[in-house]
């Protein structure tokens, strides 16, 4: 039963009150785009063991979405931020950095 | 025999009676008494059969860790079964009866499994039941159901009488154990001004140290207990529980207490069970330990007990299980029970030590009391049938082939302590093998990790290893303050004691005969031969020995067994124990009841229900409902004794002749608006939808990202940059997240707003011939063919009432759906019947509408579509915009697979002899798969009997079904047979559409 801090109304919400909405910083691949693009957009998620970024709603709560950083393997959370960005904000990656020096951002 | 006696006795009431029955015998205890105290108090030694060899099983324990004295308990709708008598309180007119024997618990059929033991060893089903495969469905797989279990299962038509609750807590300190451990952390937190929660399983404060005999603080251990508890309740800021267990930790500091409030009062009123919903800064987890048994030849028979649950039975509840005691122990903490029997006046026949040279305090102590001790010996052999007559000892290291015969009528034995670690390990703390004392505990520099990757369990006590009173108490200073709260180091005055012998099989040379008969796991019959014989078949990780040997996998969850079978495993892999590991500690500690985490959470409030406007009227009128999402609605509205299939008939037909309404608030309505808003509702539908002129409506499709066709509905553009769509009942909330969704992150820069208001309008279908007519009596607004044009709308007074007119179809009738404001809702349905009470104005419900829309070849979502449908294969190719660039799905319908021809695709379908074909039948092909089952090309998607039509009307995806029409096709049906149907069009009633369109 996580809590992450919903960035849009203050709330330290409890996993119940949150949808999880998978990986964060896709882009998208429209009409046009190769059949690889739509694949590696649509399905090739790298589930990764450590630093992930992640979309959550704040479904029974503001309703709003927002990103968070957090380690799959611990559930140490790194900080939750706006999903109105493409990347994670430094800030995000700071206090990423300061708790694993050896992660970098692939 | 096993009796009550004149002394001891610290919690029980001498003063008091208690009746209850075991097996239908009336028997008495006092107050203060477990079941389990009590049946021994009445000599009740045998109280059970264990689960696949149906060994005659006795207590063996004195807490929730008892894996062989399980009964039923209560009787009628309050029937449970598997309750440990350990556990249970004793209380007036308590009704137990023992479990998994037949015909009775003293003669049992069942016992014939002991004696073919040797031919049920390890893994037997995986061997035994793989050939002939037939065999499996009529010969094994009844004869394991019959004999499989253990207690009885209420009726599933059972409803339990009780209430329970759950209470949420949120604290900055939860301490899980009220023994010595626990108290001085309660109380240290406490001080330091924390909000603390201390809970404790049993209905006691003080864990063993009463037993035990500590001094602390220079008092007694009762003493100390009694005033530390006095000071804990006078803190404001510290909240007491008995009878409460810490059951789990999850994540970021949540976990879970069951509270059995009444259990033990066996009376109605309070809530039985409560669970306690808990998000706590810090866990202090001082559960203590518990004691290992050993194993020797016959350890499990009735007699054979822990020696700390002969100590409890004697100094809690005076009672001791035999008048001759032997005790066995590789360590000095089981001399304990030998001067806690012999002070009681309770003979013991000697002590039986596997360690070369015994010279202890406790055992001097012992020998001072001219008890002998028979140190470098072994239990090789316990006789008895139903209960302990005599034991044999043996040399423990090598067979010299002396022995002695030494009669008594209990053995107390002990294998060391391990300390319960389950809390901290829930959520990964990890564990050290310490190999002094033999057990495993908790590393304190890798403890389970929170939100900030900081620990969130703290052991104490016992439960941090620390298995000696003086080193428990000191470990609460040291990890307190660790924390940051200041914890005086408090003196607890406990004997020396010399280390114990890891003596995991006793004899040592024990061959294969005497290793099948000592038992690890007691209530699933798991011995040490089994686990050897896993270890040769080549099992070597202990999570699958634990799944072929279910070692561990019985209600007690290898409490008592674990730590001995994975030492068994490591000496016969010849490998370390730190190197086998453990298997994994789940939650819950022990078995909770199903009613606490169900809560206040069942029948009426079970799921909250939505209500239209109009739902009272449904329910007077004894409509017979139907779920639909959340909602209910009406399946039909039969009148008198009428069948439901005459119900639907009814309104169908007065509903195509006449006039009919339908109750269709239900439906989803979602306002997008903003500049952008055109843009948006492009990407969001298949269709065109800026090109929507205000005033105007278009149905439309609404796909996933992958192409695949997810809801639609009719879509209104109210003015210029406001849109209001409407989605299908079950998904206007889905549909809604699905926009914002894109909206917020993906689109965050367009300028739309949307909002869900499916409950601010009550909507409702008005259809029929007549339905004009009808909207024309009630006036203020034109209607007419001219004014109000299919897939038209309008606003303005309907008969008085603020009304949006939509002239919409879900029939092929002349429809209106008409949206009034959620208030006025009634009223306007009431004034509809009354106005239309001349053309007989009949409600319908929502398999009228169902089959009015099939006749019409209308397709519904979650019927013709299952996640893996697009629009092209139900012919909506007319709903897909070929002028847009971009859409949702759009890209994901371009895959080589979704644009294929070769798809299964929507057609209509006829039964030859007009009979309903079965929903949700396969049509068969030729030929049979790789399996070996019969080729498929196609299924029923919906399927009807059309009052209209008056013969059975289908609706399915073929495999190129538009190309194959006229074509007789086979479909399965429920019973084996096969029905004969012809591919036509899906729309079956006014193709041309003459009747909507007048």
């Amino acid at each position: 039963m996580l809590t992450l801090t919903c960035p849009n109304c203050g709330v330290a919400a409890c996993e119940t009150e949150l949808a999880a909405g998978g990986e964060a910083h896709l882009k998208r691949y429209g009409p046009g785009s190769t059949d690889e693009q739509f694949e590696e957009y649509m399905f090739m998620r790298p589930n990764v063991k450590g630093v992930h970024f992640e979309r959550w709603r704040h479904a029974a709560g503001c309703g709003k979405w927002f990103l968070a950083a957090r380690d799959t393997a611990t559930l140490e959370v790194f900080g939750t931020y706006s999903a109105q960005t493409t990347e994670p904000p430094a800030n995000i990656i700071d206090a990423i950095k300061a708790k694993r020096p050896d992660w970098s951002q692939s | 025999m096993s009796h009550r006696l004149e002394t001891h006795g610290r919690l029980i009431d001498r003063a008091s009676t208690v009746k209850f029955t075991f097996n239908g015998k009336w028997l008495r205890g006092h107050l203060g008494d477990t079941l389990a105290s009590a049946l021994l108090a009445n000599d009740r030694m045998l109280v059970g059969r264990s689960f696949k060899y149906h060994r005659p099983r006795g207590i063996v324990a004195s807490g929730g860790e008892e894996p062989n004295a399980l009964v039923n308990l209560g009787k009628g709708d309050r029937h449970e079964p598997n309750q440990r008598v350990t556990t249970t309180e004793l209380f007036h007119d308590l009704r137990a009866t023992s479990q998994n024997h037949w015909p009775s618990l003293e003669f049992d059929v069942g016992a014939i499994n002991a004696s073919l033991s040797r031919f049920l060893p390890a893994g037997f089903y995986y061997k035994t039941f793989m050939f002939p495969r037939a065999f499996w469905k009529h010969v094994f797989e009844p004869v394991i159901r019959q004999s499989a279990g253990l207690g009885s299962a209420p009726h599933p038509e059972t409803r339990d009488p009780d209430r329970y609750e759950h209470f949420y807590a949120h604290v900055d300190m939860v301490v899980a154990g009220g023994g010595i451990a626990g108290l001085i952390s309660a109380l240290a937190a406490g001080r330091a001004g924390k909000r603390v929660l201390l809970v404790e399983q049993n209905a006691h404060w003080g864990g063993r140290a009463p037993v035990d005999g500590d001094v602390i603080d220079g008092k007694p251990a009762g003493e100390w207990v009694k005033d530390a508890v006095e000071q804990l309740e006078k803190m404001e800021n510290v909240t007491l529980r008995l009878r409460t267990q810490l059951s789990g930790v999850y994540d970021h500091g949540y976990a879970l207490a069951y509270e059995r409030i009444s259990d033990h009062l066996g009376e109605e009123g309070a809530p039985r069970h409560r669970l306690w919903r808990i998000r706590a800064g810090q866990i202090i987890s001082a559960t203590g330990a518990i004691e290992r048994p050993l194993s020797f030849p016959g350890n499990d028979k009735p007699g054979v007990m822990l020696a700390s649950a002969v100590r409890d039975y004697i100094v809690n509840y005076g009672v001791t299980p035999g008048d001759r005691i032997v005790v066995v122990t590789n360590n000095d903490d089981g001399y304990r029970t030998a001067l806690a029997a012999h002070e009681a006046g309770v003979g013991v026949a000697c002590v039986v030590d596997p360690r070369p040279e015994v010279t202890g305090a406790l055992p001097e102590q012992v020998r001072a009391l001219g008890v002998p001790i028979h140190a470098g010996s072994a239990i090789s052999k316990v006789k008895g049938l139903k209960r302990v007559v005599s034991v044999r000892v043996q040399p423990y290291a090598e067979d010299d082939g002396s022995y002695e015969e030494i009669s008594c009528d209990a053995v107390a034995m002990s294998g060391g302590w391990s300390p319960v670690v389950h809390l901290w390990s829930h959520c990964g703390g990890k564990l050290n093998w310490d190999e002094a004392q033999a057990c495993f505990s908790p590393d304190p520099d890798r403890p389970p990790t929170n939100q900030n990757g900081e620990g969130f369990v703290t052991c104490v006590g016992a439960a941090a290893g620390g298995l000696r009173g003086d080193v428990a108490a000191a470990s609460v200073a040291a990890r307190l303050s660790a924390l940051g709260i200041d914890a005086p180091a408090i003196p607890v005055d406990t004997p020396d004691e010399a280390p114990l012998a890891p003596v995991w099989v006793m004899p040592v040379y024990a061959g294969a005969k005497k290793r099948s008969k000592m038992w690890l796991d007691f209530q699933n019959d798991v011995k040490v031969s089994d686990v050897m014989l896993a270890a040769q078949e080549g099992y070597e990780s202990v999570e699958h020995t634990k799944r072929y040997t279910t070692l561990g996998m019985a209600t007690d969850q290898g409490k008592l067994s674990n730590i001995n079978g994975l030492a068994v495993l490591a000496e016969a892999l010849d490998k370390g124990i730190p190197q086998v590991g453990t298997t994994t500690f789940r939650p819950p500690y022990t078995p909770i009841s199903m009613g606490a985490i169900a809560g206040e959470a069942r029948g009426e409030i079970f799921q909250p229900l939505r209500r239209t406007p109009i739902h009272a009227w449904h329910e007077e009128q004894g409509a017979y409902m139907e779920p639909v999402g959340h909602w209910r609605r009406p399946y039909c509205f039969p009148q008198g004794s009428e069948s439901h299939e005459d119900a639907v008939k009814r309104e169908i037909n007065a509903t195509r002749n006449s006039l009919g309404l339908l109750d269709a608030s239900t439906l989803g309505k979602i306002i997008v608006k903003g500049p952008d808003a055109p843009k948006f509702m492009d990407m969001l539908y298949t269709n065109m939808m800026s090109s929507l002129k205000p005033g105007k409506c278009r149905y439309g499709l609404m796909c996933n990202e992958n192409g695949f066709l997810m809801d639609d509905g009719v879509v209104v553009r109210l003015d210029e940059d406001t849109f209001l769509c409407h989605t299908t009942s079950g998904g206007a909330d889905h549909v809604h997240a699905h926009m914002e969704d894109w909206l917020q992150c993906e689109w965050w820069d367009w300028q739309v707003y949307t909002a869900n208001v499916t409950e601010q309008w009550a909507q409702i279908a008005v259809v029929g011939p007549n339905a004009r007519k009808l909207l024309e009596k009630l006036g203020g607004m034109d209607v007419s063919k001219d004014a109000l044009a299919f897939m038209e709308m309008a606003e303005g007074k309907l008969g008085g009432f603020d009304a949006r007119v939509f002239r919409i179809s879900f029939s092929g009738e002349l429809s209106y759906e008409i949206a009034v404001p959620a208030s006025q809702g009634r009223a306007f349905w009431d004034a509809l019947h009354e106005a239309g009470a001349e053309w007989n104005a009949t409600p319908y419900g929502t398999e009228a509408l169902h089959v009015m829309r099939a006749e019409k070849g209308f397709i519904m979502i979650g019927d013709e579509t299952d996640g893996t449908v697009i629009p092209q294969d139900l012919g909506l190719n007319w709903a897909i915009s070929k002028k847009k660039e971009d859409f949702l799905g759009k890209r994901g319908q371009e895959r080589t697979y979704l644009a294929s021809e070769d798809r299964w695709q929507l057609v209509g379908l006829e039964s030859l002899d007009g009979s309903v074909l079965p929903d949700g039948s396969y049509c068969v092909a030729r030929g049979f798969n790789a399996n070996g089952q019969t080729n498929v090309q196609g299924r029923v998607t919906s399927t009807y009997y059309s009052p209209t039509l008056e013969r059975g009307i289908a609706m399915g995806l073929v495999h190129k079904g538009p190309e194959r029409m006229g074509e007789t096709v086979e479909f399965n049906t429920v019973d084996g047979g096969r029905v004969q149907a012809k591919i036509v069009s899906p729309v079956f009633f006014d193709p041309e559409g003459e009747k909507q369109n007048v």
